[in-house]
């Protein structure tokens, strides 16, 4: 199935590079779920008004998947004209490979700086002093998505945080309910246990062990709490036998699972359900623990290209996607939060609100893709893989950590 | 044969020497090129760009101490082990069986060689429904009123090498059959005659003098279903992506990860040095004995 989608994309990008019209231009992303590709439909409406069209070039499979077939095109020498990478340190080496565009000066033409709130999430963007992507959304992990059905449907209230989560774990299951919905693909358990770690573990113990990748920290105490919740997680996903997000999202929606960890842009899936924040679901921040969000997110990345007319269409869709009207448009469907400080937001439903407001408040940590090299975090995601689907105990799991802490990058 | 006075060696058959001049550099550049820039880069901290940064051995080190590449040395242990014992024991099986001038031979031998016309990923696919518990062998049995029956191997991780093994030997055995029966035509019609005026038996006859002549064929057999086994990925991606968990991971899926997903090609590079180290401490004894003993001979 998925070598489908590769070939299928591949075999698009080659169709498309044979007929070149001036303005066209292909843009690579990994949104494929319903509102992911809603959202996207609203870049590509904006930027085919604008004159110019907008070739789609979504790479199913998740961003790993996803990013392998980028990274392949753009060294393999045949660029696409705009692509997606989570702002941070996924994209490093292309740029100092000086395979993308530097678009530093369109970013002090139109004011990047004063615009982009927080103003950390350009930070992901500059190499050496220079700007390299467009921000568009923050995402953020630290959410917990609980069914108001699966819990009516037992009896109980919905759980007001982590704690109350789990306590009410053992009733799910007697009534033959998954209690905590988990895909199994490798980043959906990392994702997991990083929520943990910002949440349970708090912003100052997580900058500690991703930040300053101390692994000292990361053997001790607050970490050893942070590993015993995964464990708790670990028991309540026993029996989830999917694999996509968005399907593990439908259990949760169908009131099948209690709740589901999973970032922000699984509001997006509700939303297109038809369900309504604070009636047929809850959304707690920080699983109601700690409430930070992290302020990872999509970034656009312009390649360097020869073909002139392109890189002229490449500047005008960079400016659309940061204007205050498509962000707007974007954001409300896909469920994320606007870059953009000075944006009116009141259609923005329940969850979304309690995201602005812990934004304003600076109530942030940086992504771990921000923090870490693409190999540290694959590590880890190993590691947690290992220990979703096997008895590895919490110690030496956490002993496995610290050491991949201590040799991290 | 022996009295006649040979020309020389070297300009025997010019001309095809000469047309086969592209493929020898060819071979040189790329294969022999790749694999010694592939060494080379191995001790550099290359992380997606390939870049000259010496680190010595950081990068074996590391490789040995991931648990996910010694799973993934064990899978291959296991699955190259048993496929090659089960793909020639089947193989030679069913070419004796057919062998036996039966009726329909063309249409066993179609229909055992079929699944080799499948891809990887088609087996890998078919399989994966094949022995999904809820639609597949499990299903059936239990709807056929063994309630308590369990065959689940893909959603086990104790056993889920083996329904990878079930997968491959189902493609490949049909190849080693073709192979082996064309082997068994090759043996000549009285060595059959006189085993029977000596009243040795069928078996007998099989085992010590059919197989012993049949050892060239073996051999072909043999590297076929070696090289199979080294670059097994496929089946793994489209039957399991490598779990439950990592439970099987192959030596060729970590490489590909590494290089792609992880973005550290060094790492990358010291595992597929790894996999030619291990291809070549089996080959190279077997160069030895095979082609340093004919020249002997010759």
């Amino acid at each position: 199935m998925r070598y489908g989608l590769l070939t299928a994309a591949f075999a698009l990008s080659s169709a498309l590079h044979a007929s070149a019209y001036a303005a066209e231009l292909e843009v690579t992303h990994w949104w494929t779920s319903g509102g992911e590709a809603a959202a996207v439909a609203e870049f590509a409406k904006a930027f085919d008004a604008s004159g110019h069209k907008w070739i789609d070039g979504a790479v199913g499979g998740g961003g790993p998947t996803a990013r392998t077939v980028f990274v392949s095109r753009l060294t393999g020498g045949d660029p696409m004209g705009a692509t997606q990478f989570n702002h941070g340190r996924q994209a490093e080496e292309l740029v100092e490979a000086g395979l993308m565009r530097d678009l530093t000066d369109i970013a002090t033409e139109d004011k990047w700086l004063e615009v982009i709130n927080p103003p950390t999430l350009l930070d992901g963007c500059t190499v050496d002093g220079k700007i390299y992507c467009v921000p568009i959304n923050i995402h953020s992990w630290q959410w917990l998505w609980l069914s108001h059905k699966a819990f009516e449907d037992v009896g109980l209230p919905v759980p007001k945080n982590w704690d109350e989560f789990v306590a009410a774990a053992p009733k799910l299951r007697e009534a033959g309910k998954l209690p905590l919905a988990l895909g199994s693909q490798p980043w959906q358990s990392a994702g997991l246990f990083q929520v943990l770690m910002a949440s349970l573990g708090g912003p100052e113990i997580f900058n500690k062990v991703y930040g300053d990748k101390d692994a000292e920290a990361a053997a001790g105490e607050e970490i050893k709490r942070v590993f015993a919740a995964a464990g708790d997680a670990r028991e309540m996903a026993k029996g989830s036998n999917v694999q996509d997000w968005n399907q593990a999202t439908n259990l949760v929606i169908t009131g099948q699972a209690g709740g589901q960890v999973m970032g922000d842009w699984a509001q997006g899936d509700f939303q297109v359900a038809g369900q309504v924040a604070g009636k047929d679901y809850s959304c707690l921040p920080g699983l109601g623990v700690n409430e930070v969000i992290a302020t990872g997110g999509d970034a656009f990345y312009f390649p360097v290209l020869k073909d002139e007319e392109k890189s002229k269409a490449q500047i005008d869709l960079a400016r659309l996607m940061l204007s205050p009207e498509v962000q707007v448009a974007f954001n409300l469907k896909k469920g994320s939060l606007p870059v953009r400080g000075d944006i009116d937001l009141n259609a923005a439903n329940d969850c979304m609100k309690k995201g602005l407001e812990i934004l304003a408040a600076g109530k942030t940590v940086p992504a771990p893709e921000q923090l870490l090299s693409q190999d540290t975090i694959t590590q880890i995601n190993d590691l947690m893989v290992e220990f979703f689907s096997s008895e590895m105990s919490e110690a030496d799991a956490q002993t496995r950590f610290a050491d991949i802490i201590a040799g991290a990058d | 044969m022996t009295g006649q006075s040979r020309p020389n060696r070297l300009l025997r058959n010019l001309s095809a020497k000469i047309a086969s001049i592209p493929m020898v550099l060819t071979a040189l550049c790329v294969f022999v090129g790749g694999t010694i820039w592939t060494v080379v880069y191995s001790f550099t901290d290359s992380r997606l760009l390939p870049r000259l940064r010496f680190v010595g051995l950081d990068q074996y080190e590391r490789l040995w101490r991931t648990p996910r590449w010694l799973i993934s040395i064990e899978n291959l242990a296991i699955f190259g082990t048993l496929s090659l014992i089960f793909s020639l024991a089947i193989g030679f099986l069913l070419a004796a069986l057919l062998d036996q001038k039966i009726r329909f031979e063309n249409t066993f031998r179609t229909i055992f060689l079929y699944p080799f016309a499948l891809s990887f990923i088609v087996t890998g696919l078919v399989w994966q429904w094949l022995l999904n518990p809820d639609f597949g062998v499990q299903g059936l049995v239990r709807s056929w009123g063994w309630e308590s029956f369990t065959f689940d191997p893909l959603y086990n991780q104790d056993i889920v090498i083996y329904g990878i093994l079930i997968a491959a030997l189902w493609q490949g055995t049909g190849l080693v059959m073709c192979i082996m029966l064309a082997g068994l035509r090759g043996i000549d019609e009285d060595i059959w005659k006189a085993a029977r005026v000596d009243g040795i038996p069928m078996w007998k006859t099989y085992l010590f003098i059919v197989i012993p002549m049949m050892r060239p064929v073996f051999i072909t057999a043999l590297v076929l279903i070696a090289s199979g086994i080294v670059r097994v990925y496929d089946l793994v991606v489209a039957q399991t992506g490598g779990g439950p968990g990592i439970s099987s991971e192959v030596p060729a899926k970590y490489v590909y990860n590494m290089m792609f997903e992880a973005q550290n090609l060094g790492q990358g590079f010291a595992a597929s040095t790894m996999m030619l180290l291990s291809v070549l401490i089996v080959l190279i004894p077997w160069a030895y004995l095979e082609f340093g003993g004919r020249k002997r001979h010759g």
